[in-house]
């Protein structure tokens, strides 16, 4: 089966969309190295979207539980994706792989762990990833492997909304009022440390990267940078001062909050394993 | 200016006006026809649709709560995916409920106040706790369940702004209250303790669900004048007895009981016969008294005094820009 995307990202549009199921039902197995590429970038939207749908029912507006119940269905999305693909690899499901793996088999980038916040940290950690997966899917769309190039069609889409969204708050909160300003401020000061992490290489995404499967990191940063240095500065505020956290490099030192996170997300599939739901 | 008042000496042409409009609205409810917002209505047709739609919007908000509650721990990803779609569905209906009552003059941010206050009800079903998985599955398919044959009829509201919101909501609620049967489906088919999980939900929304019609017609004063009206089209007891006649066989198919040892089929009615539910405990949860009321305001509060900064800033953001606007075209001018 092809999920005949290379010509025109169009042709991923809602309603002929790609769905996990098609991707478990076609013949295309990833080979182990990029289901292990795909758990990165999966597990990113996995526990994006975690995050996100925590905000369901408390968010500043009405409006804005429709919007963030969008990007964390839309990142969810993307994980299964991801997880469905990574699973072939080994005979297991996204289902096995989100709720079984432990907390150090997991792949996620610290900026997605990081903690909710208010609305303007959950803001500044939503300007940096989504302006990342757009470089990221903007490229990624290319790969030779044709069910990342899929999804990755598919995401783009979904991701330059997000990116609107994300910037839209950032010029309202940062060019708000002064207490917006500042709280705005804050939550790019708490969140940049992890931005570096996100353009870090390893062994594996440069053997991947120059097969053409895989984007190389470091090389979406100067796109990054370009992208989200005139929203920021449009919003009156600025890139915070404040040194890259090192480590974190997707080699297996994670933050403290993914234990917590998936602690909660795991706990009933735990209860009940090889249940169907 | 005249000091008269209006209720004694109104002028003759307002007394014409008045005496017109309320023919040409009795003449559209004979005919069951639908008022519009711009049409005249009685002061007392506006004033229950402010009130029924305004508890029904804020049923929507605060009815996201107990589902909210699981979507971090919905147990596989397809579950966690549509339960975020459902809960956005009822902010989504909350928000054109809010909007359609907005017609009849009544601003959100005032209805918002009278929910926050306490002024206002909601639904007394969203005051018991979604206390495991198989809650999330009860909740869609006997509360949803109930919501769409309350909801169904509601489509032919004789105010058509609340007709028009209610048909949307009506076919989202039908993929609401099936994946909620779906969620008891494969629990009920499932390990023994899903399948008891599934049971323990079902007999404790059971009779809250049924009592989600209101309470009985022979205690339920403003029926009648909504049925006068065309706003409500069948009585509490009628719709209690559709929702009862067709929630058994669902049951069975679903191989759950149903907690009442008085529900039998009734072969000279054509209904299911049902036992006495528990009125006291319905009006102690009213009162205030559920498991959840002081919480589900509370975690209200919370969102919305959290959430105040942002939504200043978004208004002084907006001002902003209108300035500039408006400097930018004053230069314009001065430059032409």
């Amino acid at each position: 089966m092809s999920f005949a995307s290379s010509d025109s990202a169009t042709r991923q549009s809602a309603g002929n969309a790609i769905t996990p199921e098609d991707i478990i039902a076609s013949e295309n197995k990833a080979p182990e190295d990029v289901a292990t590429y795909a758990m990165y970038l999966g597990d990113d939207a996995l526990i994006l979207a975690q995050r996100l749908g925590y905000w369901i029912s408390r968010a500043p507006e009405m409006e804005e539980d429709v919007a963030l119940a969008n990007i964390a269905q839309d990142q969810l999305g993307h994980a299964r994706f991801l997880l469905s693909y990574a699973g072939s690899a080994w005979g297991k499901t996204e289902d096995e792989l989100a709720y079984f793996r432990d907390t150090h088999e997991f792949y996620s980038c610290r900026l997605v762990e990081q903690e909710n916040g208010d609305f303007g940290q959950t803001i500044a950690r939503q300007l940096i990833f989504a302006t990342y997966q757009y470089e990221l899917f903007s490229r990624l769309v290319d790969s030779k492997d044709e069910t990342l190039a899929a999804v990755a069609a598919k995401a783009l889409k979904e991701v330059m909304y997000h990116l609107d969204h994300a910037a839209q708050w950032t010029l309202r909160l940062g060019d708000g009022t002064e207490e917006s300003h500042r709280r705005m401020q804050e939550g790019l000061y708490y969140m940049w440390p992890y931005v570096d992490e996100l353009f870090a290489d390893d062994d594996l995404l440069r053997d991947l990267a120059d097969r053409g499967i895989a984007v190389l990191p470091s090389t979406l940063r100067e796109s990054f940078d370009q992208r989200i240095q005139p929203i920021i500065e449009q919003a009156t505020l600025e890139i915070p001062d404040v040194a890259g956290a090192f480590g974190g490099d997707r080699s297996g030192r994670f933050s403290e909050h993914r234990g917590h996170i998936l602690g909660e997300m795991q706990v009933l599939a735990r209860q009940f394993p090889g249940a169907t739901w | 200016m005249s000091t008269t008042s209006i209720h004694s000496d109104a002028p003759v042409a307002d007394l014409d006006e008045q005496r017109a409009g309320q023919e040409r609205f009795d003449q559209i409810i004979a005919e069951d026809s639908r008022i519009e917002p711009s049409d005249w209505m009685p002061e007392g047709y506006r004033k229950t649709l402010v009130r029924q739609m305004s508890q029904h919007a804020h049923s929507e908000i605060i009815g996201m709560q107990p589902e909210a509650n699981w979507i971090t721990r919905a147990p596989s990803l397809k579950r966690k995916m549509i339960l975020m779609a459902k809960v956005q569905d009822e902010a989504g209906h909350g928000l054109y409920l809010y909007s359609a009552t907005e017609t009849l003059g009544v601003p959100r941010e005032e209805l918002v106040r009278q929910l926050l206050d306490g002024e206002a009800k909601y639904s007394s079903i969203f005051n018991y706790p979604a206390m495991t998985w198989a809650d999330v599955g009860a909740i869609g398919w006997l509360v949803d369940g109930a919501a769409i044959q309350n909801q169904v009829p509601l489509c032919r509201a004789s105010f058509a702004p609340y007709g028009r919101a209610m048909v949307r909501i009506c076919k989202e609620e039908s993929f609401h209250q099936r994946q909620g049967w779906e969620i008891l489906y494969e629990l009920s088919h499932g390990t023994p303790e899903q399948k008891a999980m599934a049971q323990d939900a079902v007999n404790r929304f059971y009779g809250p669900a049924l009592q989600m019609f209101g309470p009985p017609d022979d205690d339920s004063p403003n029926s009648q004048q909504s049925m006068a009206w065309n706003i409500k089209r069948f009585s509490n007891d009628e719709l209690r007895q559709r929702f009862v006649d067709m929630i058994v066989p669902q049951a069975e198919a679903l191989g759950l009981t149903l907690p009442d040892p008085d529900l039998k089929w009734n072969e000279e009615r054509g209904h299911y016969d049902f036992g006495e539910l528990d009125w006291d405990e319905f009006m102690s949860v009213i009162k205030g008294k559920g498991p959840c009321n002081v919480q589900r305001m509370q975690h209200r509060r919370a969102a919305h005094e959290n959430g105040a900064w942002v939504r200043e800033a978004a208004a002084a953001y907006a001002e902003k820009q209108a300035r500039r606007q408006q400097d930018a075209a004053d230069t314009h001018l001065i430059g032409a």
